[in-house]
């Protein structure tokens, strides 16, 4: 079988919706030439009114995109820095968002947003090193993280043919990754369907987006001592909480890695939903940035606030001791 | 109304009428509390909305502002479901879900108004370039006020339909406040000169009088319809009326009373009046009137939503939210 990268699964996703749909446009910074990869071809392909390659004017394309959303396209956004969410949250979170109620649903806005390179990429320091993918969760905008390169492409597509605003976060920590996949079995992922990457029967490992690798080789690790069953949400919201339910019936104790800052990140949300209405024996816990982290510019500085293995690890062991 | 077919002097007068007894009429009801969370008048700026939507086709779009009752009523929306809307029930345009400040009208071309400064601009340039991918010959008019030509989106949005040659009217309405501030205290430069930056051809229009409104707007929109991108129209007027019925109440000093009777003077109710025959206007006045009437009582007899239905369209897709209680 072929072997499909994370980048190349985004690439092919993206170039599939603009074959099958004319609707499907792409707006960027330098997405002709493609300096992520994600958008490589697409210019030459589709020709340069379906491939807008932007001025540095982040707020300005993202509402354009909004209203030519209204007005029946298809956009997707490339933002090359995380960060540059928190510079548009207005236009997503108070905009594009917004619409479809405020209106009584006389619009849509199927606008997908793509973060190829989302949290640190070992030393891009305080501005470019942010993965804020529960502030979406937190407003209600779609927000999907693949963590392989098969889910990267059914995402994707899922995002891209949703009727609503969806961001989609690509963790710099699983551009790498390659996997064996037949192509022509590539398929749209639905929102909000999770997956277990290992499955097992003392703990649920929630992993989001690249931490999902993390938590796979800290199972194999405990293997001998603890089966650690691995799951991988792929959307952030909606979430498949019954899909959660269902682990938690099996396992009972629950430990979530997250690469969001502690307070109000995705995992609180999780450890709380869990604890409110699920089968747990012994109390969540939670691996997380810490609270209010600015990732900072020396690599052991910021390697210092990501969640590791070893702190995943430990949290695991405290789990099942505990129950 | 069809492109070439702008309206006789009977018709801009009878939109001025509309908007302005509209206002009126929407002032006592949020005194009455039917209207809840009250509204930002566009009183003594009917011209603007008058004049704009006169030199535009029914397919047409408009995207407007927080001060948007006149655009919504000129460029088409029924009154009665207007000011169901304002009363938040379920006949409103937007089901009761938008209010005054996010009144939207698709059917009508009316992309919705945007209740923050100026964040419709680019709204409108995106819907205005989607057209034109379309193949259509479909234009886009943004309104925005004095206040918004200080916002860095709008002018990154200058920016963009500018060098996209994007079929987009852009009008400014300086009604000579954003809230309290003058222009003078909040804007160096000049509006026009800010298109000027960005090549854009611009002009100041007497925003009092709906025919000279007309007359600009037609000239801008036939530059967009042939691929001559945008145009900024600055319409000077004046705002008559509260920033926002809160003032009524509140009572901020920012203008005098004789500032105010100067800027009153003109009105664009009595300029348009006087080209049309006594007759002509005392028949517009009673129709009207009679409207506006029923709309209110449409409105009054309108149900409010089920609160069970308060998250209703969230999602296009359909997606429900979780319950905040269980």
């Amino acid at each position: 079988m072929p072997k499909l990268s994370y980048l190349k699964a985004l690439n092919r996703a993206i170039g599939d919706e603009m074959e099958r749909d004319p609707a499907v446009c792409v707006l960027g910074e330098d997405i002709g030439v493609a300096v992520t990869y994600a958008t490589a071809g697409l210019l030459r392909r589709f020709g340069p009114d379906r491939v807008l390659d932007t001025p540095i004017s982040e707020q300005a394309f993202t509402s354009f995109a909004t209203g030519a959303a209204m007005a029946g396209m298809r956009p997707l956004i490339e933002f090359q820095i995380p960060a540059l969410l928190f510079l548009v949250f207005e236009q997503i979170a108070n905009q594009a968002h917004k619409f479809s109620l405020m209106t009584g649903g006389q619009t849509r806005i199927p606008v997908t947003y793509l973060l190829p390179g989302s949290g640190s990429r070992d030393s891009w320091a305080g501005q470019h090193s942010d993965h804020p993918y529960s502030l979406f969760a937190h407003v209600g905008v779609k927000t999907a993280v693949p963590a392989t390169a098969a889910d990267a492409y059914g995402l994707l597509v899922t995002a891209i043919r949703d009727d609503d605003p969806v961001v989609v976060f690509a963790p710099s920590g699983a551009l790498g990754l390659r996997e064996d996949v037949d192509l022509g079995g590539l398929a749209p992922v639905p929102l909000g369907s999770s997956r277990i990457h290992r499955a097992g029967s003392d703990v649920t490992v929630v992993a989001v987006g690249h931490l999902v690798q993390d938590a796979l080789a800290v199972a194999e690790e405990l293997a001998g001592s603890v089966s650690v069953e691995v799951f991988d949400p792929r959307s952030l919201y909606p979430f498949d909480w019954a899909g959660l339910a269902a682990s938690l019936d099996r396992t009972g104790r629950l430990v979530v890695v997250d690469d969001s800052n502690r307070s109000c990140g995705i995992g609180a949300e999780i450890v709380a939903t869990a604890a409110e209405e699920m089968r747990l024996v012994a109390p969540p816990r939670r691996v997380t940035r810490p609270d209010g982290a600015v990732l900072p510019f020396a690599r052991d500085l910021d390697l210092a606030c990501q969640p590791t293995r070893s702190q995943l690890r430990a949290a695991v062991e405290k789990s099942v001791g505990a129950g | 109304m069809t492109a070439g077919q702008a309206p006789g002097a009977a018709g801009l007068y009878r939109t001025v009428a509309l908007i302005r007894g509209f206002e009126q009429r929407a002032v006592q009801l949020v005194r009455d509390g039917v209207i809840r969370g009250g509204i930002h008048p566009c009183t003594g700026q009917e011209a603007v909305a008058a004049g704009t939507c006169a030199a535009l086709r029914p397919d047409d779009v408009i995207t407007s502002t927080h001060r948007g009752h006149g655009h919504v009523l000129a460029k088409g929306a029924e009154p009665a479901r207007m000011m169901a809307e304002l009363a938040g029930r379920t006949t409103g345009l937007n089901q009761g879900r938008g209010g005054s400040m996010h009144a939207a009208d698709f059917a009508a071309g009316v992309l919705g108004a945007d209740a923050i400064v100026g964040a419709a601009v680019p709204i409108a340039a995106g819907a205005a370039w989607a057209m034109r991918q379309a193949g259509s010959d479909r234009v886009a008019l943004a309104y925005f006020g004095d206040g918004a030509v200080s916002q860095g989106v709008v002018l990154e949005s200058f920016n963009l339909a500018a060098l996209w040659r994007v079929p987009v009217v852009l009008v400014c309405e300086n009604n000579g406040f954003a809230t309290s501030m003058r222009p003078a205290d909040t804007m160096a430069g000049t509006v026009l000169a800010r298109a000027a930056a960005f090549g854009i051809p611009a002009a100041t229009v007497d925003g009092m009088d709906p025919q000279a409104v007309l007359d600009a707007t037609a000239q801008a929109v036939e530059r967009a319809r042939w691929g001559g991108g945008p145009t900024l129209l600055e319409c000077v007027t004046y705002r008559f009326d509260a920033h926002h019925t809160w003032e009524h109440t509140a009572r901020p000093r920012y203008r005098t009373a004789e500032e105010v009777a100067a800027g009153t003077a003109r009105d664009p109710l009595e300029i348009q009046g006087a080209r049309i025959p006594a007759a002509t206007r005392e028949a517009v006045d009673a129709e009207v009137a009679a409207l506006l009437d029923e709309a209110v009582r449409f409105a009054l007899d309108s149900p409010h939503p089920d609160p069970a239905t308060a998250l209703d369209h969230l999602y296009a897709s359909g997606l429900r939210a979780r319950a905040g209680a269980l």
